[in-house]
């Protein structure tokens, strides 16, 4: 067990070491910082003494191993675009994300998963192929036209919640929430169905197809020859089966939440990360960019980590290591 | 006359297809009494197992019981909704399925599924329940069942979890076991053992059992009555000794004549004559065109001398921190020109691995072959071994994977052909087509593909593909293992063709020891990777030397009641 | 003989028409209906230039004072009529859906393409090669997919947009974007086909091959690769409806094809700024093509995964 853990953090180290020298790859290749820091009237001293600065006469893994250092205090540069620190800006806008991704992460995992158990067991129910079909369209409709849509009918036609902005906001410390406010609460209503839609259908048909696939197995088969009820053998022989890939899917879907946040946000003008990245990449604002990169994967690596975690508490044929076979 | 406890009559069970409605079962009848091992044999698609299912109401649609009744102690059970039918499922007729390592949940322990059952069933408290649980598992052998009821499937051997399954058939008392094919997947001796629990179970508990295999051995050895089927149709019934020994219906006469026996060796099977399924072969045909090579000096083709063959079981990037399973060690055998040699063991022997070293498909850790006096395993370009491959073809187990289905036949056979660039343009079709016609498929077959062949047919056209390059030299694997007895008789004739018309080598490996007397002249036993006895086949089951040998042919079904009609002439 | 050669062919077509496949997508009208407007948008995004009324590209036809004309209305000054009206600079929507559909399409089809090829090569080779191989094809695999392929097509716009010369921008965009979600799709397939292979790689049938000494490069492309094809056509079909979308969205979010080759998630971006003013004609009808054209691929594809299921039969 131990070993798998080791094993695990092992793996998530190396992914973010390979994500950061991509991220580190981008300050090299894309735009030269100095031109970006540098103005028109510029002497070869001038760049020369900035590059000492800077250490880019350094050679390339020592440069990395910089970066590396500086990213691990939390140390991502300057924007080129507001010129203020990267971590100072990220700080300010993260909670916004992180209590949207949550908010929708739940709605979507909740309601999936239910749905697709549903529509798993009423295989040829009127209402699970009407929910299935619906979840189609759920599919084929891209985010930003369901941001749209909604706006259109909720705040523009009926006038009940507002189409944009996180409504007022409670701060602690530096974590800012709008839960905790009524206009906060009604902001956040649109943005969370509109992150949360899409990753709920993708949920729900996956449990749906996993399900089936559990409920045409021997064991099902067994269990239902034993006589057991349609309730146990439904819930305690498949659905449990049914959660490895289930929530292998779901972590990844969790992590997808938080980049599919840039579209939700640049639709409803959220204030989180996600905005914030989208204006870098229009601007080629390369620290925002890296920085947010690393962010994003520190949390979907703590997320894959809690996931494999979680299929050690699910799955007995990971704990033991088969003894008493033959 | 006893009270019946289970009552089929008239049962017929339709599933309508697309284009017609496919009749899986029409019009059958059949009784159990208490404490009575009924037995229902047939060949693949006979409908036997549409019976248990029809019965137990697992029918999977658009499956449906047509007409007829199926009565449960004089009270008619079929058409009942899904509540009645639960409440007889499991509590009055329990189910024991095939693969015991896919019946069991993998997420629940051994105990947890047992209680959950007992407790439904019985009203027992939760500690009763574990109580029972753990005398049942005693009941049907499982050493130290306080410990193991706490362990998970996975943590069970093959057939453990047999038994685990059928301790979980009788948590309700069932008064019938409906058992399809329960001892298919495991090996000769533990299904000795499997089948011996359930006759002093049902002796015991008079249960009657429902035991559905396409085994005549298990037929012959374990039950009371049987009832054959054909096609759906029940086409005779009665005790086992009287239609094992003296069969009525032309089906079941040619379907017994066609079953290996372990007690005598016949020239060859009769071919199973009814339903007008005979096929015709003419493997002598080909020997006219068939080029034979010089015969070896030594007179010995193949000789294979400490061969060892290891697998990595768990991977490291320390090397000595690497574990290494040693699959086959240190066997040595030689096969002379012109003889069949066979191997025989029991899953996991390493006769399969043996063979793919010959092959080439594995590569040996250990050891020489030598082929025609030339040392193959010194041999490491894929140029140097062209001469080799193209003198040894295999014939593998499965026909169902064994050929390409996106390739039509005619390029299947052709394949090997091309690729040694042993014939040019039009005497590649012209040999295919001769090949197909021997092998009793035609030469328009070469322009379907696999899916549109039976599986005796798919392993005709391996056969003719491995004929292709006539070769000197045949490796069989098991090659009837997957096929229906009448089938099984077709495909062992033509071998035997090949060895006397064609002259060719061989070597057979096979699990079915009936099997291996009617085809090879020398033996090899092989266990857990060593080779145990090699003796004249003959010899080795007059008189076998070995320990491990003598267990294994007492294990084997001894078929001794079965009729000897349309064999008279056959027997060597 | 011309006897002969005729007959062959159509009991080819006749069996294919009588196979159970096409039986299945006869039985299912959700198929036909999906599959003849999949057709009918990509006939019409591919003779868009001889469709369309108007050539929204060509400043020429371009009349300001058209601008805003509401559908089937004439136009309060030139009393031009458009079927689906115009947008702010007079353009016809129903021109500008055709040539963005042809934008979008091509996007899709281009990008699962170069996903396609990637992902069967790296699969193929990942599964019947193993090995180190393997391990680093299919752990930058498992990297990648930790990501969400929106952002990873994000970034390498990103990137693109750094290294590209400025002046070109404009340009590379359409193959920038086909590169970046090619590039975010590739993992999808190669997962699905080196499943397949591994599957493949111990059937009997290739042990046969290998037997007679063939190559590693033709019982890849001969043996294995026909039979691991049908999972790979249900992945292709979903993932060009992702492709559309991803475009779309990219484009919708200023970082995909540019206003000068507008797709229909451009067009979107540019209606949105008029929904709220009244103008719901230039942002409803690109959508509603978007949402056909994914929704009725999307279809296909699931029928498609039905249908070429075997177990679900």
């Amino acid at each position: 067990m131990l070993t798998y853990v080791l094993k695990r953090v092992l793996q998530s180290a190396l992914v973010l070491l390979v994500v950061g020298l991509v991220a580190f790859s981008m300050f090299q290749f894309v735009g030269d910082p100095i031109d970006n820091m540098l103005g028109q009237e510029r002497t070869d001293a001038d760049i020369a003494r900035l590059r000492a600065e800077l250490g880019l006469d350094q050679p390339f893994p020592v440069q990395y191993y910089k970066f590396l250092e500086n990213a691990v205090q939390g140390d991502f540069g300057v924007s080129y675009r507001q010129g203020r620190p990267v971590a100072e800006i990220l700080v300010e806008r993260a909670p916004a994300t992180l209590e949207l991704a949550a908010v929708s992460g739940f709605l979507a995992i909740s309601i999936g998963i239910g749905l697709g158990v549903f529509t798993a067991i009423r295989k040829d129910g009127f209402l699970a192929n009407a929910i299935m079909s619906i979840s189609l369209i759920g599919v084929s409709l891209p985010t930003f036209l369901i941001g749209i849509l909604l706006i259109y009918l909720f705040s523009v036609e009926l006038g009940w919640l507002p189409a944009f902005g996180r409504g007022d906001v409670v701060k602690f410390g530096w974590w800012s929430t709008g839960l905790l406010t009524s206009t906060g609460l009604k902001a956040i209503i649109l943005p969370a169905i509109t992150l949360g839609l899409y990753q709920m259908t993708l949920i729900m048909r996956l449990v749906r197809s996993e399900m089936l696939e559990v409920l045409r197995q021997d064991y099902v088969r067994f269990a239902r020859a034993r006589g057991l009820k349609d309730r146990t053998v439904n819930f305690r022989h498949a659905l449990k089966n049914t959660l490895v890939p289930v929530i292998t899917v779901t972590g990844l879907q969790l992590g997808s939440i938080i980049a599919f946040a840039i579209i939700t946000e640049t639709v409803f003008q959220w204030p989180g990360v996600g905005l914030l990245f989208i204006n870098a990449v229009q601007f080629v604002d390369i620290p925002v960019m890296a920085a947010y990169l690393m962010l994003i994967s520190v949390m979907f690596v703590g997320i894959n980590l809690i996931v494999d975690l979680l299929y050690f508490a699910i799955d007995p044929r990971l704990r033991t290591d088969g003894k008493g076979a033959h | 006359m006893t009270e019946k406890l289970l009552d089929i009559e008239g049962l017929s069970v339709h599933f309508p297809t697309r284009r017609k409605l496919f009749v899986a079962v029409n019009k059958a009848n059949l009784t159990v009494e208490p404490g009575e091992i009924h037995g229902l044999v047939g060949e693949s698609g006979a409908g036997k197992s549409t019976i248990g299912a029809a019965v137990m109401g697992l029918l999977e649609r658009p499956g449906h019981i047509a007409e007829g009744t199926v009565s449960f102690k004089g009270e008619h059970i079929n058409g009942r909704d899904a509540d009645g039918m639960r409440a007889l499922r499991g509590a009055k007729i329990s189910m024991i399925f095939q693969d015991p390592l896919t019946s069991l949940n993998p997420l629940l322990t051994v105990g947890q599924q047992l209680v959950e059952t007992i407790q439904f069933h019985l009203n027992l408290s939760e500690a009763d329940s574990k109580k029972r649980a753990i005398e049942l598992l005693d009941r049907v052998g499982i050493p130290m069942p306080d410990e193991r009821i706490n362990q998970y499937p996975h943590q069970f051997s093959g057939g453990m979890r047999q038994r685990v399954v059928i301790a979980l058939a009788l948590c309700s008392e069932p008064d019938v076991i409906i058992a399809d094919e329960p001892t298919t997947a495991l090996d000769v001796s533990i299904q000795a053992q499997i089948l011996e629990l359930i006759k002093e179970l049902a002796r015991e508990r008079q249960t009657g059992v429902v035991l559905i295999t396409h085994d005549m051995g298990v037929i012959a050895d374990t039950t009371d009555k049987v009832t054959v089927m054909y096609q759906g149709e029940v086409v005779e019934s009665g005790t086992t000794q009287q239609v094992l020994g003296a069969p009525a219906h032309e089906y079941t006469k040619s379907l017994i004549a066609a079953v290996p026996r372990p007690t005598l060796k016949v020239h060859r099977f009769p071919q199973l004559s009814y339903g007008g399924r005979q096929i015709e072969f003419h493997i002598d045909d080909l020997a006219r065109n068939w080029d034979r090579p010089e015969p070896t000096k030594s007179g010995t083709l193949l000789k294979v001398d400490g061969l060892t063959k290891t697998f990595l079981q768990s991977g490291s990037i320390i090397p000595s921190r690497r574990k290494y399973f040693t699959a086959v060690d240190k066997v040595s055998f030689d096969i002379r020109e012109g003889e069949v040699f066979g191997i025989v063991g029991e899953s996991g022997s390493g006769k399969s691995t043996v063979a793919r070293m010959i092959a080439t498909l594995y590569q040996t850790n250990g050891g020489k072959i030598f082929f025609d006096d030339e040392e193959i395993t010194q041999l490491k370009t894929a140029k140097d071994l062209e001469t080799y491959r193209r003198q040894i073809q295999m014939i593998f187990q499965d026909p169902f994977s064994s050929l390409n289905p996106r390739m039509r036949v005619d390029e299947i056979i052709a394949e090997p052909v091309k690729h040694h660039k042993l014939l040019e343009g039009a005497a590649i079709q012209h040999r295919v087509d001769e090949l197909l016609e021997r092998v009793g498929l035609g030469s328009e077959a070469g322009r379907k593909y696999p899916h549109e062949f039976s599986g005796g047919q798919r392993q005709r056209i391996s056969i003719a593909r491995a004929l292709a390059t006539q070769p000197r030299f045949l490796i069989c694997d098991e090659p009837t293992s997957a096929l229906d007895v009448s089938i099984q008789a077709q495909i062992l004739n033509i071998l035997k063709d090949l060895q006397e018309h064609l002259g060719l080598t061989m070597l057979f490996i096979s699990h079915d020891l009936p099997v291996v007397r009617q085809m090879c002249d020398r033996v090899g036993v092989m266990r857990q990777g060593q080779m145990v006895e090699v003796a004249e086949t003959e010899a080795l089951f007059a008189a076998p030397k070995e320990t491990y040998t003598r267990e294994l042919l007492s294990l084997m079904p001894k078929l001794e009641g079965l009729s000897t009609e349309g064999l008279e002439d056959e027997i060597i | 003989m011309s006897d002969q050669t005729s007959t062959a062919p159509q009991s080819r077509l006749a069996k294919a028409l009588d196979s159970d496949f096409f039986y299945s997508f006869r039985r299912s009208p959700v198929a036909v209906v999906s599959f003849i407007v999949v057709m009918l948008l990509v006939l019409s995004a591919v003779f868009a230039p001889l469709i369309a009324p108007y050539d929204p590209f060509d400043p020429g036809s371009l009349d300001l004072m058209n601008g805003f004309t509401a559908p089937m209305a004439p136009n309060d000054f030139t009393g031009d009529v458009f079927w689906l009206g115009t947008d702010d600079q007079g353009r016809d929507v129903f021109s500008t859906i055709l040539y963005g559909m042809r934008v979008s399409l091509f996007v899709g089809l281009a990008a699962v393409s170069f996903a396609m090829i990637l992902g069967i090569t790296l699969g193929l080779v990942a599964g019947y090669v193993g090995g180190w191989v393997e391990t680093l094809i299919m752990r930058a695999a498992d990297v990648q997919l930790t990501f969400p392929s929106i952002l990873v097509a994000m970034l390498i716009f990103g990137i693109a947009k750094g290294v590209i010369p400025i002046q070109h921008h404009d340009q590379m965009a359409i193959w920038v974007l086909i590169i970046a979600i090619g590039l975010s799709d590739w993992v999808q397939f190669a997962r699905v086909v080196r499943g397949a292979t591994l599957v493949e790689k111990d059937k009997e049938y290739v042990q046969a091959a290998r037997m007679m000494g063939r190559g590693r490069g033709i019982i890849m492309l001969r043996h294995i690769l026909p039979n691991v094809l049908s999972p790979v056509l249900v992945i292709a079909t979903i993932s060009l409806a992702l492709a559309i979308i991803a475009e779309a969205t990219l484009s919708f979010l200023g970082v995909g094809a540019p206003p000068t080759q507008p797709s229909l998630g451009t067009l979107i971006r540019i209606g949105q700024d008029f929904l709220f003013s009244g103008e719901w004609w230039i942002i409803l009808f690109p959508s509603v093509t978007l949402l056909a054209l994914a929704l009725s691929v999307n279809l296909l594809g699931d029928w498609l995964r039905d249908a070429l299921n075997p177990r679900l039969q």
